[in-house]
């Protein structure tokens, strides 16, 4: 360790920590919550991206969307109402 | 919350609502199919009838730039699919408006 932390001052003089900024709070569950109804780019193993709004997913990754279009190498190759994508193909 | 007007709260929702209606199911090794669905489970392994397979084969034709082979599109029919799920990319409902 190059910087070793120094031995906390006493008790009465240590400020309260300051609350950390809100845009890092939160668990990746958090995050996924978040977007949960705004427009999102799912990546697949295999490379293809599902572009629509994302409706829900479910712990094991799987996902629901609506408005989709399917595109690969950048051009829109199928578009579906609503797609469920099974989880193990995310990246 | 009620996401998108839908009531749908878990994706598995999507599948449940388009039990026997015609689907379309994405899978690995360039495979499509077209069938009614059935039955499906959690690993959505899935029961379809009536169903079309499309195979898509890509001949990587000799100096040609890489993924412009023709592509050979093969199809066959079957009465009865029992589909494994750990082969399922992506299965969308008819659109429901």
């Amino acid at each position: 360790m190059d910087a070793p932390t120094p031995p906390p001052p006493p008790a009465a003089l240590s400020p309260p920590p300051p609350p950390p900024p809100p845009t890092l709070t939160g668990s990746p569950t958090d995050f996924l919550k978040g977007v949960v109804g705004k427009r999102v780019v799912v990546r697949l193993t295999s490379g293809v991206d599902y572009r629509g709004v994302l409706s829900c997913l479910d712990g094991y990754m799987n996902i629901a969307l609506e408005q989709t279009e399917e595109h690969v190498d950048g051009a829109v190759t199928n578009r579906y109402g609503d797609a469920f994508i099974r989880g193990n193909n995310g990246e | 919350m009620d996401p998108a007007s839908s009531g749908i709260q878990e994706p598995f929702d999507l599948i449940r609502l388009s039990l026997s209606e015609r689907v379309f199911v994405k899978l690995r090794g360039d495979r499509e199919l077209t069938g009614v669905l059935h039955a499906y489970d959690g690993h959505m392994n899935l029961i379809l009838s009536d169903v079309e397979e499309t195979i898509m084969i890509v001949d990587q034709v000799e100096g040609a730039p890489e993924g412009k082979g023709t592509v050979n599109v093969a199809k066959r029919k079957m009465e009865m699919l029992f589909v494994r799920g750990d082969g399922v990319i992506l299965v969308s409902p008819p659109s429901r408006t």
